[in-house]
This record gives structure tokens, sequence and C-alpha cells, in this order.
């Protein structure tokens, strides 16, 4: 009997880092299902996706991440459990307006950290009665600190890192790796326009195979770039009467 | 943002898109005057303009592969690395490439790409079946030989002024393995290296680098290197094993501007002479890996700036046959005496091919690059001039300072390609700095 191939399933699959990550599975011989809201967008690029990587399996599925109602039923109807399960679901949004606005507010804490939270939170429970499975949140280094250009993204990024630190907390020795990554600046469709320093910035390409690579290692949290680890320890050092003149 | 082409020169402040979908590039196209841009690889100021530029790389999608005819169907902003690196595992190889592969298909059937195959094959176009061209009324039309012919003729070396590449259906050529058999042939003059691409018209690729300061009797002198896709059977065991597998390469990177004055006469002198007798002694058959064989520069990142901040102009023209051995001669006698040593100097030889706009034609052509400067540019317009005398044309894809009056008294196909944009209204949606200057 041939070995069954191992599966990701990425919600947030239309973005870049989604596609990317996704490319570096395939290409290792995993199959891939792409979940998002446009389901015309996912069937274009999981089709991409099995011309770069032929031997994969890549599908498409649609669910809305706000919508956290139909998460069980949609876990419920997946034909298998997949072996991992990543959320590449960001929206930046714009600070200002979610300083006015509390509905856009509320969209960017939502996106960030309530849906993606609380699906994986579900895949966890999931994954914990198989005793097997590995959970993969792209986070922020925006969430270490808040800061006035993107606090409110920053603050719904900060509650997904505690919410997946816990949920690796509960789930360490019972066969569950949860995988939170920073990943830094990251060329894609959220930073276009932004003047981004060379060293710091991270290609799709790079980060997708090393969460590929992490996954494979079953580490803990990752910052694509090292350069990162050490940028925010010093962020997070500076004391707080400085911190809060700076424009960072 | 201040953007270029490949050559840096000239940088324009540009309003830049980037749009994701149909509906969005329709909407930059019907908003004005816009030039499409791919991955800025053009030199010069093909792709580049200060109302709108379109950047087309968020169209980056695969979309199917026939490989019963070796059809490939994808997004215009697919790069041809990406091609080569899903589609050689499997036995397929692109039909006629560029010397990187960091272009996208758009661009490739923009500039109408030709390849060290030219002669044999033909260029890219001669392996597009289809182009879905988003043109100045905002339609998308398919164009191809059958459907919309003059529109998929003029499209194909058509710089993106006949309207935007969306998709495109290509030709891709079955390969045994990802090595080529390479003979280096050391000629000591130009006659000799013409003479020996003569010779060798039975090989599928060919090429030479020509030493372009060398004077005198050796004039010309070049290293002119063949090659053949390698079949199974030419590999070792060790090869045999994983056929499309070559060793990766060591990227480097050039991390800053090089200072003007790194590469000057001298240094290019010396660096020519070297290579030339490096090339002479190794002369004779090996093995060469894909990426080593037709994208050298490509392990290079950024070797673009070893010109300096000033940038460089390349100039590439094809002069016909039977002028082409008089009119090359020239050509370096004037590199050589104005002592603008080329770094890269690159002769070939081309086959027939009938078009509406492409660059190729039966002949032999000769591409060079020069460091931004006063002696350079002036150069430049003399070898136009003894281009234009013996009947040669230009390559729009590398051209950055060109005269409207020089492509006009070099193409008699100018005025058609004119009036064809007129015709079409492709003349008040689709414009970049090069269309200006050249009077396109």
């Amino acid at each position: 009997m041939p070995m069954q191939k191992k599966s990701l399933l990425v919600v947030g699959g239309s973005s870049d880092i989604a596609r990317a990550t996704a490319l570096a599975f395939a290409r290792n011989g995993w199959n891939v299902t792409l979940v998002g809201r446009d389901l015309d967008v996912l069937t274009a690029s999981a089709a991409d996706l099995e011309l770069r990587a032929p031997g994969s399996t890549v599908a498409a599925a649609r669910l809305d991440i706000l919508d956290t109602a139909a998460f069980a039923p949609f876990l419920d109807a997946l034909p298998v459990l997949p072996d991992v399960v990543l959320s590449a679901v960001g929206l930046l949004g714009d600070q200002t307006q979610a300083e006015r606005d509390p509905a856009h507010a509320e969209r960017i804490l939502r996106s960030n950290f309530e849906g993606p939270g609380l699906f994986l939170g579900l895949v966890a429970e999931r994954f914990e009665a198989r005793g097997a499975g590995t959970i993969v949140g792209i986070s922020s280094v925006a969430g270490e600190r808040g800061r006035a250009s993107n606090y409110v993204y920053g603050a719904a990024k900060a509650g997904f890192t505690a919410f997946l630190s816990g949920l690796r907390n509960r789930l360490a020795g019972r066969g569950v790796q949860v995988l939170t990554v920073k990943p830094g600046f990251v060329r894609t469709r959220m930073t276009e326009g932004m003047k981004l320093p060379g060293a710091l910035t991270a290609e799709p390409q790079e980060l997708g195979e090393a969460i590929f690579r992490a996954v494979a290692r079953g580490r803990d949290v990752i910052y694509v770039r090292p350069v990162w680890r050490l940028v925010m320890a010093i962020i997070r050092a500076i004391p707080e009467p400085i911190f809060k003149k700076t424009k960072l | 943002m201040e953007i270029s082409g490949w050559g840096r020169f000239p940088r324009a402040d540009c309003t830049v898109r980037r749009p994701r979908d149909e509906a969005a590039v329709r909407a930059l196209v019907l908003s004005g005057r816009a030039i499409a841009r791919g991955n800025g690889r053009a030199y010069g100021d093909s792709a580049l303009n200060p109302h709108l530029t379109v950047d087309m790389t968020a169209f980056d999608r695969m979309i199917a592969f026939d490989a019963a005819a070796g059809l490939l169907t994808v997004e215009a902003g697919v790069l041809l690395g990406d091609i080569v690196a899903a589609f050689l595992p499997r036995g397929w190889f692109p039909a006629v490439t560029p010397g990187t592969k960091f272009v996208t298909v758009g661009g490739m059937i923009a500039a109408d790409v030709h390849g060290k195959n030219h002669h044999a094959h033909g260029s890219f176009g001669a392996f597009v079946e289809w182009i879905d061209l988003m043109v100045a009324d905002g339609r998308v039309l398919r164009c191809s030989r059958a459907e919309n012919p003059d529109l998929f003729a003029f499209t194909l070396g058509g710089m993106g002024l006949t309207g935007v590449v969306l998709r495109a259906a290509f030709r891709l050529t079955p390969v045994e393995s990802g090595w080529i058999r390479q003979r280096t042939i050391a000629a000591g003059s130009l006659d000799e290296a013409v003479d020996t691409f003569e010779r060798s018209a039975g090989w599928t690729y060919s090429v030479a680098w020509i030493d372009c300061l060398a004077k005198g009797p050796a004039l010309g002198r070049s290293l002119v290197m063949l090659g053949e896709h390698a079949r199974r059977d030419e590999l070792d065991d060790g090869r045999r094993a994983a056929p499309y597998t070559v060793p990766e390469k060591r990227k480097r990177r050039v991390p800053f501007d090089a200072p003007a004055l790194a590469l000057n006469r001298f240094s290019v002198r010396a660096f020519n002479a070297l290579y030339y007798a490096k090339g002479r002694r190794g002369a004779g058959e090996s093995l060469v890996d894909w990426d080593g064989y037709f994208y050298p520069l490509d392990a290079v990142l950024g070797w673009n700036r070893i010109y300096g901040r000033r940038g460089f102009a390349q100039f590439q023209c094809v002069l016909p046959l039977d002028s082409a051995k008089a009119g090359l001669r020239l050509l370096l006698e004037a590199i050589s005496a104005a002592g603008q040593g080329s770094f890269l100097a690159v002769l070939k030889r081309m086959g027939p091919q009938q078009s509406r706009f492409s660059f190729p034609m039966e002949g032999y052509t000769l591409a060079l690059d020069f460091p931004v400067g006063a002696a350079s540019l002036s150069l430049l317009d003399r070898l136009d001039a003894i281009t234009l005398a013996h009947g040669g044309r230009f390559y729009l894809a590398k051209d950055s300072r060109m005269r409207a009056a020089t492509l006009e008294a070099s193409d008699p196909r100018t005025a058609a390609f004119r009036r064809m944009r007129r015709e079409t209204a492709a003349a008040d949606r689709f414009a970049s700095l090069q269309s200006e200057r050249l009077g396109l």
C-alpha cells in the first residue's frame, strides 16, 4: 500500500504567505487545501500550485474566518483531518481609521485574533483527540509592543501570540506542536507601497521554506530573519518613559 | 517612486500600480496613458511611464499544461525561472530563452525575445499559440494566428504598445536532461568567428563572446560557444541517474555600486585578454548545466551595479548577412578606437524571420554595454550611424537613448506600427518614455 501523503490546510489561503508556504509543502510532496472567502481566486491558486509541484493535490475550500459558527461544521466535513493547519490570515487595516471607527477596529481585531484563534482552538481539540498534529499561526512582531502607528493590529496580534502560547503550553506532551511565526517585514500585498529595509525584509518564498523547516524540526517560535530576534529584544527592553516618546 | 530598467539609465519618477485582477487592470488602462511592466529586465525606458506604470508581477499563476502538445498557459507575470523550475524535472524546457531567467512571460512577448538558437528556431513568438490582450477600450481579445492575427503579430515585439498582455499559451520543448553539451572554439579574428558560425549552422545553440578591445589582426577575436541539449546516453552514470538535477549555484550579490572608475579600458582589456586565453586553452567539449549555460549572469544578483550609480546603456543591432562582416568590422574598430571597453560583448548569428515589428532578421547581431557617460553616448551615436549605413536595425528592449529619426531610418515597418497604434486607439492608451522618445 502506498504511504498516505501528508496534508496541510491553510486558512487565509489567498495571501502571498499562504501561497508561498503551500508551495514549500507541496514541493516536498504534501497535499494542500487552501481555505478562504474567494473561491475563484483560491481555485486559480490551487491549479497554479499543482503545476508548480506535480504529484501533489491542491484543493480549494470556502470559509469566512469571521463566521465563527461555521468553523466546527467546516472541520467536521473535511474528508481527513490534516496533519498541519496554518493560519495566514492577516488584516493590517488603517490605524487612523481604526482610531475613529470602531467597526473598522473591530474588523482588524476579529480578523487577526478572534477568527484565527478560535479556528485554531477547534483544530487543537481535534489534534489533541488524535494525539498528533501541528498548528502554525502567523503572528507578528507588531504584537510585541504597542506602537502609535499600528497598535490596533498590534494588539490583535499580541492576543493571537498569547493564544498560541497558551495552546502550546496546554498541548505540550500530547503530541501536538504549536508553532508561532513572527515574520517581521515580508514583501507581500500587505506591505505593498511601504519602504522596507532590505536586510530586515523577507520574500514570501523564504518565509514558506522557513515554516516548512520549522514544522519538520518541531520548533515553537520563529522569527524568519534571525536579526529580528535581536531587534525585538531591544525594542522590548526600552523603558516605557523613553519608549512613549519614540516614533518607531 | 523612482524606477528604471535593468541598465539603471534613465531613471524616472513613476506612479506604479500593481493590480491583482483583470478589473483592476481595466480601471488603470481606462484612466489614461500607461505602460505595462514585468520584472524590469528591459534595459532602458521601455517599461517606464511617469503618469502610470502597471506592474504586472501579481499575475503570477500558471494556468494549465497540456503534456501531449507541450503547451503551457500562464498569466503574464509568471517568471521564466519558475517555469524552468516546474517543468525541467518533467523533461520540458523553454523553446526559446533570453540570457536571464528573471523575465516575465509578458515581457518575453513584448520584446519577442530571442536566444542562442534563433538561427535554428526563431524567436519566442514562434512558439506562442495565443495571447489574451487587454486593448485600449478595456476589452480582452484572444489573439492568435487565426484570431485577430494583425494584433497578434504586432504584439510580438510591440513593446507593450498594443495593449496589456494578461495571459498566453506557448509551447515548451522536450529535453532528455538538464545538461548542455558545449563545444568552445577560439576564433582569432572577426572573419574566423563569422566563418565558425557559418560552419556551425547545424548546432542548436551558438553564441560568441567577443573581445571588443582587440585591435589589428586580432580585431574581433572571439570564443564561439556551441551547444546541444545533452541526451541521456551522453551523460555519465552519476548524471544519468538524475538527469534533470544539476548542482545548486551559489548566489553572489553585488552589494553596492562600484566606483565609476572600476571598469575602465585597462581593467576590461586585462579581463578580456585573460578570458580569451583561458577560453582558448579550455577549447573543446564539456558538459555545462542549464543554469550556467543559459543564465551565467543570473548567478551574480544585481550585476547591473558593477557599472556604478550612473548606470549603463546597452546597444544591440542586427546587420543583414551580406553586409555583416564589413559592418561588424567598422563597429568593432569604432569601439576599440574609442577605448570604451564593453564588459559584455556578444555576437550571434540570427536566422530569417518574418514579423511585423520584432527585432530579429537574418544576419549577425552584436550586443554591447557601456557605462553611461558623455564619451560612451557619443560612441553609441557613431555605432547607430554605422548600423544604419549597413542596413541594420536596433533591439528596442536594449535601447535607452536612440533618436526617433534613427529608428525611422533603420526600420521601414515603423510607419505601419504607428498607423496600427492610431487605428486601434492604442496610441491613446499605451505609451512609455521610449515610445514617446521614438515617436511611436
